[in-house]
């Protein structure tokens, strides 16, 4: 995989550092080797790079300044939330701006009448859930960095969480964003209502990765807490197993808030780690969550119950009680540091895939790391066919990484050869560039880079980001695999 | 990423497109013609029929997604999914048989499930779409989630055809609830309403709400232990099930006498006012989308409210900016959903205006899709696609 994101040439404009100590306190305008470090990377450690200069601003008047500023000097802006990003979206330019929103920390008000929330974009996520649970309210879309990532990131990347399958994506439960255009112009998109006239220019900023516009006030919805909620834990003595019950809880027309799986090497490192009490000699486990009222969710307990049981699942335990049910999803929120325990470093891929490829996919998945010599651990998002695979590796040794990368591309690829996406919820950023040729052809990138034009016509906002140039992928030399021969002939298509 | 291959109807679409992007010809695309009357007159030189392009292409119950040709009738992709008890989510107006599932994303409404479930737009997966320039893209997918690049198949949705043809969709359905129930009471307005909010604030299995002529109706839908729960809470009369489904066609179908307003038929209002008869005006039908909780005496006398309070219907003689700044002050905006006899559209069309960088964002992203400006011209907005002659 290329280290370099992007093939633009550098056009380093130290002069723009004056400029940006003349709008912003001192403080605010980083550039020092120390001050710079700690915004080298975001969650993708892999790449790293420092920018010219961090920006700090803290009022929206600022924000405006400093674009103004960069759009007149044709210095390129990379936002930044609280740099959790798993594909290297905030990945600073070496002759840019690192826009950091860490400073806009506020809730701004809780309209508990209108069941929502506006919040300025470097609030946490699950801040937004705590101011408002005095009204009996909360923010549904939690991703596992929910104590660390910011509302602007999320939407950015249209983050998604394990309660995603009944409640939605951010792109479903926000209402109105304030931005910044490249120009430094303030303007919103969606509104109070649950509509608004136009384009929905909510959806496509939504998961559009810095890369149109500056994202200054985020207006979400809230939603009442349920009356209750019930986890129910399953083994499985094979992934296809249970990848199958997960049909079959859908197909039975049941939406569990939550439907989560973990294979055995997951399953290993998270109860060696927070000790949730899981069965460690099976293959797979699934947590199935259900929320409603009380009555309602005895019954759909039950029905669930014996759909696992009838998929062939050797124990289902019900948690006997709130204590237990979290300490069940404490060891699946926790399965990304616990992995972290047991190898030097690992490698998060997010593909999505139809749920009833599970089993094969997973079986592949274990080929695959057979083939590169590196092992998998599975814990992903089920109810919703999205993978993440933790490649394990050791960055120390000469070449892994990269073995690492080749094997993360294969098996995104895979993915999108059964019918699914290179990402389903961490963005494509700098990491799947190569893989968006694989999905897209040309004149489908072609539509991206006018729908980028449409917005930033200079290529400011965040370039080389997201969507890969038609050179990149004629390097590649992956454009049109799609349409060609299938590698996987013995898996199961549309 | 789909892999159907081309249809014949498909194909005949894009050389349709591409003779006409070349010979930059106007061109009005057209599903089953049921919602021709939303949005702005649009003056085209020719039209594209799409309503013969129809097939289910993929349907896998267990992944709640179907993928959809975009001229199949909206009515018998309804039926093929309840066959396996599923719905779309955001119970889409059909306003006539000849809906097509192209004519429902392009247009983008959704009925009284809205607020309880989904929109159009959130249910959209991916779509197969034909650029103004005769090229098939494809963008989203089958699955429920997806991120690789910029959303442009949830932009589909509502744009009325001004961006692309779309060929094929890919929604999310879902489970139809076990049990059903409708309950009504006489409410007044604020009445009415303070309840709706009360109950938006806990977790109900409420699936519609509809205020009108004094009387308040809220659908639940869930199993049997949820609908006993709440029909305690909620209170009211039960509706004959048969009667209240009868009661919620009528109204997603705008059917009821609260909608009528004396109209001209045809299609679109024109953007420029059209000379009408000489009478005083009849009153208009205008949609307000509003906060949920705006109060009643900012939207004087509707004769309808749904969505919990966030949709309010009016049939008035008003102005359009009067009504848009009605609607503005409550944190939305209104449509001139059909026009009285003798009244004309306003000149900036039925839609409320956008702001400034928005309507500019307008203009560039159409021109990203359709750079000469040939697709619907001015249905979305006045002014957005080249003008004929
Ligand atoms: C342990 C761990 C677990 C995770 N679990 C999940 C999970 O369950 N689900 C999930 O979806 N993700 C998950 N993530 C990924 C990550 O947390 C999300 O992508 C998150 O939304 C990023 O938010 P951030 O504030 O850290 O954004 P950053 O990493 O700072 O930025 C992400 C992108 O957003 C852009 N951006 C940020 N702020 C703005 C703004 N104000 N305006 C415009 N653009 C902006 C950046 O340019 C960049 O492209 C996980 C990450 C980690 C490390």
């Amino acid at each position: 995989m290329s280290r370099i994101p992007d093939e633009r040439p550098l056009n380093p404009k130290p002069e723009v550092v004056d400029g940006l100590r003349r709008l912003l306190p001192r403080e605010s305008v980083l550039t020092t080797e120390a001050e710079l470090a700690p915004y080298e990377c975001d969650g993708l450690s892999a790449f790293q790079q420092r920018p010219l200069v961090v920006a700090l601003p803290e009022t929206v008047e600022q924000v405006q300044a400093v674009m103004r500023l960069c759009h007149e000097m044709e210095v390129p802006v990379v936002a930044r939330g609280a740099g959790t990003g798993l594909s290297g979206g905030a990945l600073p330019l070496a002759d840019g701006v690192l826009l950091s929103l860490a400073k806009f920390n506020r809730i701004l008000g809780i309209d508990p009448a209108n069941r929502s929330a506006t919040v300025q974009p470097g609030v946490r996520n699950l801040a937004i859930s705590e101011a408002a649970a005095g009204h009996g309210l909360y923010y549904a879309p939690d991703p596992s960095s929910q104590i660390a990532c910011s509302i602007g990131g999320n939407v950015a990347e249209n983050s998604g969480g394990v309660h995603c399958l009944k409640y939605g994506l951010t792109v479903h439960n926000i209402l109105k964003l304030k931005l910044i255009s490249v120009e430094g112009e303030l303007f919103e998109v969606g509104a109070d209502a649950l509509d608004s006239p136009g384009l929905d220019l909510l959806a496509l900023m939504t998961g559009s990765e810095g890369m149109l516009a500056v994202i200054v006030e985020v207006t979400v919805k809230l939603l009442p807490k349920p009356e209750r909620a019930q986890a129910l834990l399953a083994a499985f003595d094979s992934v296809e197993q249970a990848g199958a019950a997960v049909a079959e809880i859908i197909g039975a027309g049941i939406i569990p808030a939550g439907l989560e799986m973990m294979d055995r090497p997951a399953i290993r490192a998270a109860e060696d780690f927070v000790h949730a009490g899981y069965p460690t000699d099976v293959e797979a486990i699934l947590i199935c969550e259900l929320d409603g009222f009380n009555a309602e969710v005895s019954f759909d307990v039950m029905r669930v119950r014996d759909l696992l049981l009838a998929s062939g699942a050797a124990d289902v335990r019900t948690a006997a009680d709130d204590a237990e049910r979290l300490r069940f999803w404490k060891g699946r929120k926790a399965a990304f540091p616990a992995v972290g325990r047991i190898s030097p470093d690992y490698y998060c891929m997010d593909g999505t895939i139809p749920r009833r490829q599970l089993g094969p996919v997973l079986r592949q998945i274990s080929a695959l790391s057979e083939q590169y010599g590196l092992a998998v651990a599975n814990v992903f998002h089920a109810g919703d066919g999205n993978l993440h695979p933790l490649i394990l590796y050791d960055a120390n040794n000469p070449g892994e990484l990269e073995q690492a990368e080749a094997l993360g591309g294969a098996i995104l690829e895979l993915c999108v050869e059964v019918g699914g996406t290179v990402t389903g919820e961490h963005g494509v950023g700098v990491e799947k560039l190569n893989q968006m040729c694989v999905q897209f052809n040309s004149a489908e990138l072609n539509q991206m880079h006018a729908v980028k034009a449409a917005f930033d016509p200079k290529r400011l906002l965040n370039p080389g980001k997201a969507v890969p140039t038609l050179h990149r992928c004629a390097e590649f030399g992956a454009m049109h695999v799609h349409h060609g021969e299938l590698k996987f002939p013995e898996l199961p298509r549309f | 990423m789909t892999e159907t291959a081309e249809t014949d109807a498909e194909q005949a679409i894009v050389e349709q497109v591409t003779t006409a992007w070349s010979a930059e010809r106007l061109v009005a695309i057209q599903g089953g013609g049921t919602k021709a009357f939303y949005g702005n007159r649009v003056a085209a030189e020719t039209v594209l029929d799409c309503s013969v392009h129809q097939g289910v292409v993929a349907y896998e119950p267990t992944e709640l997604a179907i993928t959809v040709r975009a001229g199949t009738p909206l009515a018998a992709v309804e039926a093929l999914l309840a066959e396996h008890g599923q719905q779309f989510p955001f119970e889409p107006p059909h306003f006539g048989a000849a809906a097509t599932i192209g004519g429902m994303v392009a247009a983008g409404l959704s009925g009284p499930r809205r607020p309880y479930a989904a929109s159009v737009r959130d249910a959209v997966l991916g779509v197969r779409v034909l650029n103004g320039k005769g090229e098939v893209l494809e963008f989203g997918g089958r699955v429920m989630k997806n991120v690789a690049g910029y959303d442009l198949s949830r932009l589909m949705a509502g744009s009325l055809g001004v961006l692309g043809v779309l060929l094929e969709v890919s929604l999310k359905v879902m489970p139809v609830p076990p049990g059903r129930i409708t309950l009504v009471q006489e409410q007044d307005q604020a009445g009415a309403l303070e309840l709706m909010q009360r109950w938006a604030g806990q977790a109900l299995p409420i699936s519609g709400t509809a205020w009108l002529e004094g009387r308040l109706h809220v659908r639940l839908a869930g199993s049997d232990e949820a609908l006993t729960q709440t029909q305690r809470i909620i209170g009211g009369a039960p509706m004959a099930v048969a009667e209240a489904d009868a009661f919620w066609l009528a109204l997603r179908e705008q059917e009821l006498d609260c909608f009528a307003v004396d109209s001209l038929t045809g299609d679109g209002f024109a953007g420029d006012g059209f000379a009408g008869d000489g009478l005083a005006g009849e009153r208009s039908l205008w949609r307000l989308s509003v906060r949920s909780a705006t109060a009643a005496k900012a939207i004087p006398a509707p004769d309808l409210i749904e969505w919990g309070g966030a949709l309010r219907w009016l049939r008035s003689e008003r102005s359009a900016a009067e009504v848009r700044e009605m609607a503005r002050t409550a944190g939305g905006h209104a449509t001139l959903f059909r026009a009285g006899s003798g009244r004309s559209a306003p000149r900036d069309g039925v839609f409320t205006p956008l702001n400034p960088v928005a309507a500019r964002l307008h203009q560039h992203l159409k021109r990203a899709f359709d750079p000469a400006g040939i697709f619907n011209p001015g249905r979305l907005y006045p002014g957005m696609g080249r003008t004929a002659g």
